[in-house]
């Protein structure tokens, strides 16, 4: 009995580490490559260790994709947090001051979110371009702060769906409007969905890439997302580079991830409509 | 209770008109922008591009003068657009079945509260951190068919399989599917994973009473108590490789457009060869596939929301 245990417990780690080394591998091998320099990449040598430490292929891609690493910054955090605030607003509408219709109108927003957003690309160029936005940070911004409002509105209504209503009404006696009741009673609770929403958006734009290459496609003004992209179609193929600039640009979201799991999760299972 | 009311009505500008002062309105009010924001960058956008699909503009300057299903004919006759659709089969199948397969076997390896858990699940969702450009990077790299993962292979000892990977004429899209299940299996997991904590210990505990084993507990309680996790899987991996652009992208279409994809094809033809009418018909032609994989889920999972 205890032998059974102990080979189907055995048997179970093994499956649980094979598959931590699927999912680990293509992160080491992005770490091995941009340690090497260019003259020690050949793709034979793939799993060698490199012969000494070398951050020069990080500094190369680094000094080529700077520019698009702070471009990446400068429209995750206002498209983020724009979008972030619009949801909480649409949120404690649709949860708290429900009409009639509301209820098709929040599932008219989750539909679209499901959608292939090529169906949307050429009216997007084309009413960015004549709004004077098309190749401009401000109109990627603009674009994901709208295409973030379904996703948005959907998990602060459902948090907001979870707030008593009779705290609602509670406040509404003592004399409390739309604007007051969200001040005094909504906003004081929702702290921490926006950790959850705001780092959800955070995530999701900082790595959104079909929209980014078509508005932003110039590689001066691109975000990180294509600059990898610049990288990998060069004509000989700088594999040190392009590990170097992969990484570089996963960092921020990484850490995110590693340092605030728990939001990320909540964001993941509530997002997918399953939480 | 009177002084009250009027001291609230003077609180509010006196020229506001009066329909103003209804806190439902206001509430209306807030939430119109974002509706009409949603109804004409989503709705109005994709009838634009539906309308755009019948249209003559196939080079760059506008022209929306209507050409009848003439794009749809030369959609429907493209030999790519026939490689795509295989393609996608392919890549729906082997994407979805990873995924799922793999993130259930992993929820349920992890479900027993087992020691390193947190470690697990936090190095199997990783990969759904980064973005989808550095999965195809990075596979780039393990799958070059002269080297790579091939290199380990032969030193397990299995010289002659060779597999040519993404370079596959044929099959090179089945090698896609690892790129994308290497990022969204452990989303899966998380799913079951949640799912599985979500189902009272009393219903195992009755079930072990009755004399359930492991494999029995699976198949006749845990299994048909996650159909609902499994449908959202189904519905959000469907979606996925419907709208897979970004490996291809990196990767390129192989030889014979081997992996390719419509999202990429529609990206192609609108943007790099000012083909706006083809380019709509395949984004349209993507849309359409689209609704009957996420209408039916959506109004069930807010059917029961509902109750």
């Amino acid at each position: 009995m205890s032998l059974n245990r102990l080979l189907v417990g055995s048997t179970k780690y093994a499956v649980l580490i094979a598959f931590a080394a699927f999912y680990l591998v293509p992160f080491y091998v992005m770490i091995l490559t941009g340690l090497k320099p260019l003259e020690d990449i050949s793709s034979f040598e793939i799993w060698n260790m490199p012969k000494s430490l070398d951050f020069g292929s990080f500094r190369e891609a680094w000094n080529q994709m700077d520019s698009n690493f702070w471009n990446s910054v400068r429209i995750t955090i206002p498209g983020a947090i724009v979008s972030t605030f619009l949801g909480s607003l649409n949120g404690y509408v649709f949860a708290k001051w429900g009409f009639r219709g509301s209820n098709v109108i929040l599932f008219l927003f989750v539909f679209g979110m499901f959608l292939p957003g090529q169906g949307i690309l050429i009216p997007l160029v084309w009413v960015l371009q004549f709004m004077g936005l098309y190749g401009k940070v401000n109109g990627l911004i603009m674009a994901y702060c709208i295409f973030g409002i379904p996703i948005t509105s959907l998990l602060f209504y459902r948090y907001y769906a979870s707030v008593p209503d009779e705290l609602v009404d509670a406040s509404k006696i003592d004399g409390c409007g739309f604007f007051g009741i969200y001040r005094r009673i909504i906003l004081p609770l929702s702290g921490p969905t926006f950790a959850v929403v705001g780092v959800w958006q955070c995530t999701r734009i900082w790595n959104e890439y079909l929209m980014a290459l078509v508005v932003l496609g110039n590689p001066a003004r691109a975000p990180v997302t294509v600059a990898i992209k610049n990288f990998s179609s060069m004509g000989v193929i700088p594999w040190n580079l392009q590990m170097a600039a992969a990484l570089i640009a996963s960092v921020p979201t990484i850490a995110v991830y590693l340092l605030l799991g728990k939001l990320f999760m909540r964001g993941l299972l509530e997002g997918s409509l399953s939480g | 209770m009177h002084s009250e009311l009027s001291a609230r009505a003077k609180s509010l500008p006196a020229l506001l008109p009066k329909w103003l002062r209804d806190d439902r309105r206001i509430a209306i009010l807030v939430l119109a922008p974002s509706i009409i924001a949603v109804a004409v960058f989503i709705y109005i956008f994709m009838g634009w591009t539906l309308y755009i699909s019948v249209s003559n503009w196939d080079r760059p300057a506008l022209d929306l003068s209507f050409a009848g299903l003439k794009n749809w004919q030369r959609l429907v006759n493209d030999p790519r657009f026939h490689i795509d659709l295989r393609n996608l089969v392919l890549f729906a199948v082997g994407y979805m079945s990873q995924c799922i397969v793999i993130g259930f076997l992993l929820a349920a390896l992890l479900n027993d509260r087992i020691r390193g858990e947190v470690f697990f699940r936090t190095v199997f969702l990783m990969p759904f951190a980064v973005s989808a450009v550095v999965s195809g990077t990075a596979w780039r790299w393990l799958q070059v068919p002269s080297a790579g993962i091939n290199l380990l292979i032969a030193n397990l000892g299995f010289e002659n399989f060779r597999p040519l990977w993404y370079m596959h004429p044929k099959l090179g899209m089945l090698a896609i599917t690892i790129m994308g299940a290497w990022q969204f299996s452990g989303f899966v997991m998380a799913l079951y994973l949640a799912g599985l904590r979500a189902i009272p210990d009393e219903l195992r505990e009755a079930a072990v009473i009755d004399g359930a084993g492991t494999v029995a507990l699976y198949r006749h309680v845990f299994i048909p108590m996650l159909r609902p996790v499994t449908f959202t899987a189904i519905v959000l991996t469907g979606a996925g490789s419907i709208g897979n652009f970004e490996i291809p992208s990196i990767i390129g279409t192989g030889p014979g457009f081997a992996t390719d994809t419509l999202g990429f094809y529609m990206f192609e033809q609108t943007f790099r060869s000012s083909r706006y009418g083809l380019g709509a018909a395949v984004a349209t032609f993507m849309l359409f596939l689209s609704i009957p994989v996420v209408l039916p889920y959506l109004i069930s999972v807010l059917r029961e929301e509902k109750e």
